[in-house]
């Protein structure tokens, strides 16, 4: 759905800057195309590396990370699971709410699903390449320990 | 030639590996084959429009009005900004960086992006109604009011590890 809305808004913007200007838009594309091709290596590594921990890591293996009373180790077990995987959305989340009826922590499953959107470990080269080690580091390592934090908090109000 | 084939050689080191790895594992073939797919198939839909609007900006932006909107000093309309571009933004977090980098290069400030950057990675609008209704709201909601916080709280730690050379470096 939102791919479908970035589609028509790409569109409607190379629709007007062709109209503005050719010359410009014939640019912009080089541009793009030249961009993509630089990070291309970069990416396939990714897809790569996600596509392989995937066949390994999936819903039955998660699942015993984030069991039921497993406490503070689960809740660093389900960071951990989360900085190292790389799941879309709407394929974590119903696995999630799968975990959850079948008896794991709210706190284990808000660590998981933090640290797997904010912190990618197999994304770090790229992220370094763009904005440098020092950057990239910091932001992995800060966002894996708030999602300790987010933990706490989440478990917290839902429980409430 | 030879230039490319250097750029490509970890990349073609690792699919080898990878093909490798589904052969020496039969168990995980299949899965693996799915998912490679799968996730070809994801990077090829959402990396057009992004690169594209991203060489549009590029082109058509004049580097005082993205100052004037994202860069030092925009304030509070600035982080807000960065929030929305984040939050409405499609795609895996790997495709927010090169769009991050132009935004840099036109003038935004640092802070700013990083903000884009936790927004896009945490608090996607679509996102969040699809977990509202698989984990329920209060799990979803809970998780959107403290990650706001998190936002913050790591574009201004890093903001200030930072020194005003490693800055102008980036």
């Amino acid at each position: 759905m939102d791919t479908i809305i970035l589609y028509i808004i790409a569109g409607a913007a190379l629709f007007i800057s062709l109209i503005r200007d050719r010359g410009k838009t014939k640019k912009a594309l080089l541009k793009a195309l030249k961009t993509f091709e630089g990070i291309l290596p970069q990416f396939l590594v990714v897809l790569l590396i996600v596509a392989a921990t995937l066949a390994v890591l999936d819903t039955a293996t998660i699942s015993k990370f984030l069991g039921q009373n497993s406490g503070i180790l689960g809740i660093i077990g389900a960071s951990l699971v989360g900085a190292i995987t790389l799941i879309p959305g709407f394929v974590a989340f119903p696995a999630a709410a799968a975990l959850l009826s079948a008896g794991a922590g709210a706190s284990q499953i808000a660590a998981f699903i933090s640290s797997l959107m904010m912190v990618g470990v197999v994304t770090l080269p790229v992220e370094m390449k763009y904005f440098g080690k020092k950057t990239a580091i910091l932001r992995n390592s800060i966002a894996f320990g708030f999602s300790f934090l987010v933990a706490a908090f989440v478990g917290w109000v839902v429980q409430l | 030639m030879k230039k490319l084939l250097k750029r490509y050689m970890i990349a073609i080191i690792i699919t080898a590996a990878f093909f490798a790895f589904a052969f020496l594992f039969p168990a995980y073939r299949e899965k693996s084959f799915s998912s490679i797919v799968y996730q070809l198939k994801t990077m090829l839909l959402v990396m057009p429009p992004i690169f594209i609007l991203l060489g549009l900006i590029d082109v058509w932006v004049p580097r005082e009005k993205m100052i004037k909107y994202m860069g030092q000093g925009s304030g509070l309309k600035g982080w807000i900004l960065s929030f929305l571009l984040g939050s409405f933004a499609a795609g895996p977090l790997y495709a927010a960086f090169p769009l991050a980098a132009v935004l840099m290069k036109k003038g935004a400030s640092f802070l700013n992006i990083l903000i884009l950057i936790g927004a896009w990675s945490t608090t996607k609008i679509p996102m969040l109604i699809f977990e509202a209704t698989s984990l329920g709201a209060r799990f979803a909601m809970s998780r959107f009011a403290i990650d706001i916080v998190g936002i913050i709280l790591i574009a201004g730690v890093i903001q200030a590890t930072l020194t005003k050379n490693e800055l102008v470096y980036i």
